[in-house]
């Protein structure tokens, strides 16, 4: 049996929730099994993780907010009910600090960041980047059991059959140690980790007054925000949006890159882009031997023609 | 309050990756070694301050050869009181978890702070590791934390902004940046180094899980395409027909 532990942040699901279980189902039918899914919590519409292949549906009620110490034990628990070989769950602010304290609980195998549904050919192994971005690791994991975190953006939902009841599982709750506060995220647009187009500025911008351009062509797109490093650290953009190394590492479908030079420590976070747009003044900048398009010009020129052409663009189609 | 930094040594940010031994082993002729950034800049001069602020002492552990040893004292340098260093070429995440948790469990430590991942494996999972063979509360990707008495307000990182949490000790935390300031040895705290215990102790037998079956790198990236600043009709074209983004 494979096991899917999909996060959901107040209550509800998201994509990444339909990636785990999408890499689930495919990872079970290697294995000639089948997925279940566990949410914790008061989810709303958790029986629609039967589309993306999850056979059942369970629940544990009664933990809404989030402790690495008593999730761990509420996974460990269900997956040994159902005799689960393999765990799954979503590389993200819950995964980092479940995967270890499930791995550790279940005595199992485990491998963090998963960009390949396992080969069972030979063993079980499964890819991860490693070096921040600069190579790929294939992990050979000799356990029976394994727990694997997923990277984000890697597994495209896919539908492929429909909503199941949601059943509860039994399992004690241990008692929360770690008590939960306050939660604050920015409402409206898809967070960084999940976005699939991002528009992003650096110090070229000049002044966090001029970023009227920037958030322009993020609206028209639907896309989310983000910025370098020495952006965030004046204070001219939130903390949240710093990517790179020290920031969040983000894999979107496009990355567009407005007056950033490129340097390494940004892009290792932002290396895996499927596709990259940087637009700078300098033909020299390193960030375009890691663009796919590239345009030499004044991003203040630049910025607003883009803007109309795509506002022709969606106007058109 | 005695606190326990975690800390790994990789090869320098800029380092260019190159394996050997039929890919399986980074080839490292020429490499720089670090101490791994997040442990140094954050994770360690958080537990220095919270020592400046109410006492206690800093303990640093590595869980690698001698050759870490330039590390460590890098560490003590900063300002760790002392340094344990497991005897071992190293393994698996789960390996040297198992290796901290051994030795954690006999210094009984109010806190134990990792870096968010090592910039090498980027494997994210030897404080989780920990915390749960301590039984340890664990807070990932810390960015703020305050102390009162035994009591921790913490800011932590997650998918479009922070969450704050309380937590008592003992715990485990792993360290973003926000969290505290890089601080760079000064000649006194060099020299004092030198004369710090540095306690080498055997590793325990662990059998891995997990290794590395080979390393590739990644498909060379296709050349630029250019396109001229007068013609973004063409790039918004060019991003729906042919990158299928838009
Ligand atoms: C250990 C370490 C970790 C780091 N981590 C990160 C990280 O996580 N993320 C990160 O981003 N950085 C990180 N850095 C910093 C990084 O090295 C760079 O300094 C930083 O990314 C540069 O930011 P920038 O590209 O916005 O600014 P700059 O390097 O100053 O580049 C500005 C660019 O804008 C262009 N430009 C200027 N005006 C215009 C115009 N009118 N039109 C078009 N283009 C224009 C310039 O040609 C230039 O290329 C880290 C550094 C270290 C040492």
């Amino acid at each position: 049996m494979v096991l899917v532990y999909t996060s959901s942040p107040e209550g509800q699901l998201k994509k990444s929730a339909f990636e785990a279980v999408t890499f689930g189902h495919k990872t079970a039918q290697q294995l000639g099994t089948e997925v279940v899914a566990l949410t914790i919590g008061n989810v709303n519409n958790a029986g629609v993780l039967g589309q993306y292949g999850a056979a059942k549906v369970l629940n544990v009620a009664g933990a809404d907010s989030f402790d690495s110490g008593s999730h761990a034990a509420i996974i460990a628990q269900v997956a040994n009910q159902i005799g689960a070989n393999v765990v799954v769950m979503p590389d993200d602010s819950t995964g980092k600090s479940l995967l270890g304290r499930v791995a550790v609980r279940l005595d199992a195998g485990s491998v963090s960041s998963v960009k390949s549904v396992p080969d069972t050919g030979a063993g079980f192994v499964v890819q991860k980047n490693v070096f921040s971005g600069k190579a790929i690791a294939a992990y050979n994991i000799s356990s029976d059991k394994k727990v694997l975190s997923i990277a984000g953006n890697t597994f495209p939902p896919e539908v492929v059959g429909a909503d199941v009841a949601v059943e509860a599982a039994s399992v004690d709750v241990p008692a929360n140690r770690v008590r939960v506060k306050e939660v604050n995220t920015v409402k409206g647009t898809v967070p960084l980790p999940e976005a699939e187009l991002v528009v992003s500025a650096g110090r070229g911008m000049k002044d966090p007054g001029n970023w009227g351009i920037i958030d322009e062509l993020a609206e028209i797109l639907g896309a989310t925000t983000a910025c370098s490093r020495p952006v965030a650290d004046v204070g001219w953009r939130p903390h949240h949006e710093h990517v790179g190394q020290t920031g969040v590492a983000i894999r979107p479908n496009l990355y567009i890159a407005i007056g950033i030079s490129g340097a390494i420590q940004h892009l290792a976070g932002v290396n895996q882009s499927k596709t990259i747009v940087v637009i700078n003044k300098d033909p020299e900048a390193p960030f375009f031997k890691a663009a796919d398009y590239g345009i030499v010009g004044d991003l203040f020129d630049v910025v607003p023609r883009l803007n109309e052409a795509i506002k022709k663009f969606k106007a058109a189609n | 309050m005695k606190l326990l930094v975690c800390v790994s040594k990789t090869p320098d940010t800029t380092t260019k990756i190159s394996f050997t031994d039929n890919d399986t082993a980074l080839n490292t002729q020429g490499v720089q070694y670090i101490m791994n950034p997040y442990d140094e800049w954050y994770a360690l001069v958080r537990a220095l301050e919270l020592k400046e602020a109410a006492g206690g002492t800093v303990t640093i552990i590595n869980v690698g050869p001698a050759d870490n040893d330039t590390v460590i004292r890098k560490g003590l340098a900063i300002g760790a009181d002392d340094a344990i260093r497991i005897d071992t070429a190293g393994g698996s995440a789960y390996f040297v978890a198992r290796q901290i948790a051994e030795q954690a469990k006999v210094g009984a430590y109010d806190m134990v702070f990792f870096g968010k991942e090592t910039i090498d494996y980027n494997g994210s999972q030897i404080g989780a590791m920990v915390a749960e063979m301590l039984e340890m509360p664990f807070i990932s990707y810390a960015t703020k934390m305050d102390m009162n008495g035994n009591t921790a307000t913490i800011a932590r990182d997650i998918e479009g902004g922070q969450e704050i949490v309380e937590v008592d000790t003992p715990f485990a935390l792993s360290a973003a940046k926000g969290l505290a300031e890089q601080r760079i040895p000064n000649m006194r705290g060099i020299m004092m180094a030198k004369r710090k215990p540095l306690n080498v102790v055997a590793p325990i037998e662990v059998s891995d899980k997990v290794s590395v079956a080979s390393y590739t790198l990644p498909p060379a990236k296709q050349d630029c395409r250019y396109i001229d600043a007068e013609n973004m009709d063409e790039l918004v074209n060019l991003l729906h027909s042919e990158a299928k983004v838009i």
